[in-house]
């Protein structure tokens, strides 16, 4: 491995210009890619060497003359080094091993579903069930009742639920999100000349869950289209799996969803892909992983591996080479139950459009899973303008209380991925920029909205 | 002559079937989509519904072929979420068994207790007929959230909705002993524990047992709708699953399975009514 200079080298300087003392200054450390396993090892080697020779000059000295690899060797047979290895790259012991993981198959939950049939958690010592839940109150109603130890939720729930919105507070936690992008706005065949939603007045729009991106996206556009989503139009809350059924039986006339279920509409030439999402707001949070804050404080070494799992998953995830076997895998009955070329048009990016085209579009979905606390300042603030939420609320506070956003740049760190430096960042969605400093007056800045 | 219309019954019944199976074979056959052809490789994106203008709705023949691949594994378990339907239906069963088990043994001695004073018939009465039409569905929410379990909470669905019908038969049966036997007791100075086992019980069996075969009824039209909430396990998750697939294949298969084991629960349960009918 020539990426990472052994840490054996007696060549090596130890003070260095960069924090891990491999590289010659802080630059080249953050531009080096890294490895997971090589790097571990290394690490372990480096900190029994320095333990065993305190002193840098008979360190020098002993690797000097019986050479590294024959330094190591001899070290190994007293002492179990890849046994450290191991127990330095999973971290603590998990408190407990078995552990329930609930989900909705879609593919937004792609990490987390995947990392059971591709060992992700296994890897960490756990021994995780993926279990398909029916809909979004039962996932949350199955997480409060602890029968999930974590579970698959869109972002703005874990929100809702630690405010008591729609449930009793309790105190729930972002620890990852799980998929930026990779939703899309569907309308029905028969709508395929009404590409402006002016022309929309009296359309029956259907969104996952009241407590949704999908549902403050798709209000979004249309307000900045000049349509009341209360008033111009209907927008109910359908359970994706019902969304296609709902859709040929007309009994709607589109949705926002999450996927398989737009390119499903698709592949069974009910309806066609007007937009998505990323078009609305390039980058946007959909899904999370989500779990109490019981949990996450009273088995943190089992909370530590599942998302160090969840996190070397969703890295997997997000490069496009692997999409095509990650499609393969969540496919099955056992996870999504879609045909494998309808997950695969959706990671891939490679899609039928239903209205005759093909489009290629490799970031449709992709995977990332730090959760901006900007994210859920912008979420609070929708929840206000839409009625959701009544009063006056701390953004910030609650905003950090969620969204685990110091978590998770510790353990990106461990799993050797870049984390940002910052917590919150500022986007625009649909071209209207948002600071998560002044969530008040952006909210002021919309003409229309409740309250 | 008895025999002979039997024979003709059944002739009947299969040509009925015969019947309905080729109208369905006919009405799902491929329509030639008269449209321009597709982009060969948009085509291979598409489902065969919206390239060949194949009808959603399978025929006879795919819904036999998948029939026949379910029941030739019925008890494969690949995971959590995708076992057999053997194993879905085991699960189902169970359900039905501890909820159903459960209103027997509260609904019986209960309306037993209900029949025999006017009184208590009369104060009770409005809360059976307030709560007997209530769906299954909508007690979900409320057991989720008191009981904390969904595995618990299917079966409290089940006990709930299958209760009233045996309370009430029981409570029907016992009031309607005649007074003639009541009264024949009465003077033979037969005590309270023997005159409701020996004369008020075996009176009342066949209006109990018809309760009971109402229950199981619909003790098993709750438990799909149940497990459909619930997820998991159970044939009520297969249809679910399968829905979320919009195989339609499948959602037939599964009508078809719970229909053959409803007809068993309740054939056994004719049988129990048929045993404790008396002549009078």
């Amino acid at each position: 491995m020539s990426i990472f200079r052994d840490a054996s080298d007696y060549r090596l300087r130890l003070r260095s210009g960069c924090s891990c003392g491999a590289h010659e200054s802080q630059a080249a450390h953050d531009a080096a890619p890294v490895s997971g396993d090589n790097q571990i090892r290394r690490v372990v080697e480096g900190a029994i060497l320095r333990a065993m020779f305190p002193q840098d000059e008979a360190r020098r000295n002993f690797l000097r003359t019986v050479g590294a690899s024959t330094a190591m060797a001899a070290i190994s047979s007293i002492f179990p080094i890849a046994a450290a290895t191991e127990v330095f790259a999973q971290g603590a012991k998990p408190e407990r091993t078995d552990i329930k993981v609930g989900f909705i198959p879609i593919t937004c939950a792609t990490p987390i579903i995947m990392a059971a049939p591709m060992g992700f958690y296994s890897k960490h010592g756990l021994n995780v069930s993926v279990d398909k839940a029916a809909g979004w109150a039962v996932i949350r109603d199955k997480t409060i009742n602890k029968e999930y130890d974590a579970a698959h939720m869109l972002s703005p729930m874990p929100l809702a639920i630690s405010l008591g919105i729609g449930s009793n507070p309790v105190p729930y936690t972002i620890p990852a999100i799980e998929n930026i992008n990779g939703q899309a706005i569907t309308l029905a065949m028969k709508h395929k000349d009404k590409r402006d939603p002016k022309q929309w007045k009296g359309f029956k729009l259907a969104v996952p869950f009241d407590y949704s991106m999908h549902n403050y996206l798709l209000r979004y556009y249309l307000a900045e289209n000049g349509i009341d989503p209360d008033a111009d139009i209907q927008i109910r809350s359908v359970p994706p799996p019902e969304m296609v059924a709902n859709l040929r039986a007309e009994n709607i006339d589109g949705f926002l969803a999450p996927d398989p279920v737009n390119q499903r509409a698709v592949f069974d030439g009910v309806g066609f892909i007007h937009l998505l999402s990323k078009e609305l707001w390039d980058g946007h949070p959909c899904c999370a992983f989500a779990a109490s804050r019981e949990f996450v404080t009273q088995t943190p070494n089992t909370y530590a591996a599942l998302l160090r799992a969840i996190i070397e998953a969703t890295a997997y995830a997000s490069k496009a080479e692997n999409r095509k076997q990650i499609a393969e895998a969540i496919a099955p009955a056992n996870y999504l139950n879609q045909p494998v070329t309808v997950v695969e048009q959706v990671l891939t990016g490679t899609y039928a459009d239903g209205l005759g085209g093909v489009k290629r579009m490799p970031d449709r979905v992709d995977f990332d899973p730090f959760p901006w606390e900007s994210f859920a300042v912008w979420i609070l603030t929708q929840m206000k303008r839409w009625g959701q939420l009544k009063g006056d609320i701390d953004y910030q506070a609650v905003a950090k209380q969620v969204f685990l956003a110091t978590d998770a740049t510790r353990l990106m760190k461990e799993a050797g991925l870049t984390p940002p430096t910052t917590t919150t960042k500022t986007f625009s969605i649909m071209g209207k920029p948002f600071d998560a400093s002044k969530p008040d007056d952006y909210l002021k800045s919309f003409a229309i909205k409740r309250g | 002559m008895m025999t002979n219309n039997a024979g003709r019954s059944y002739v009947v019944t299969a040509l009925i079937a015969f019947a309905f199976l080729l109208a369905w074979h006919i009405g799902v056959q491929t329509t030639s989509s008269g449209g321009p052809p597709l982009d060969p490789e948009y085509a291979k994106l598409m489902g065969a519904t919206a390239t060949t203008g194949k009808s959603p709705m399978p025929g006879p023949l795919d819904v036999g072929a998948k029939l026949a691949e379910h029941l030739s594994q019925p008890f494969y378990d690949k995971g959590p979420n995708d076992k057999g339907i053997g194993i879905q239906l085991a699960w189902s069963v169970l359900r039905v068994a501890m909820g159903y088990g459960l209103a027997v043994l509260v609904a019986i001695p209960l309306g037993f207790l209900i029949g025999m004073s006017p009184m208590m018939n009369r104060a009770l009465d409005p809360f059976i007929q307030l709560l007997k039409p209530v769906s299954p569905l909508a007690w979900m929410p409320l057991a989720l959230y008191t009981i904390k379990d969904s595995g618990k909470s299917a079966i409290f669905v089940i006990f709930i909705c299958s209760i009233w019908p045996m309370l009430i038969n029981t409570a029907f049966g016992v009031a309607s002993v005649r007074k003639e036997w009541l009264n024949v007791a009465r003077t033979l100075e037969v005590g309270p524990f023997r005159r409701a086992f020996t004369v008020i019980l075996p009176a009342a069996a066949p209006t109990i047992v018809t309760g009971m075969r109402i229950s199981i009824g619909i003790a098993w039209l709750v438990i799909v709708a149940a497990e459909m909430l619930v997820g998991g396990t159970g044939i009520g998750y297969f249809v679910w699953n399968e829905w979320n697939n919009l195989s339609i294949t499948n959602v037939i298969i599964a009508i078809l399975v719970i229909g053959v084991v409803g007809m068993i629960l309740d054939q056994a349960l004719a049988r129990v009514g048929r045993a404790v009918t008396f002549p009078e």
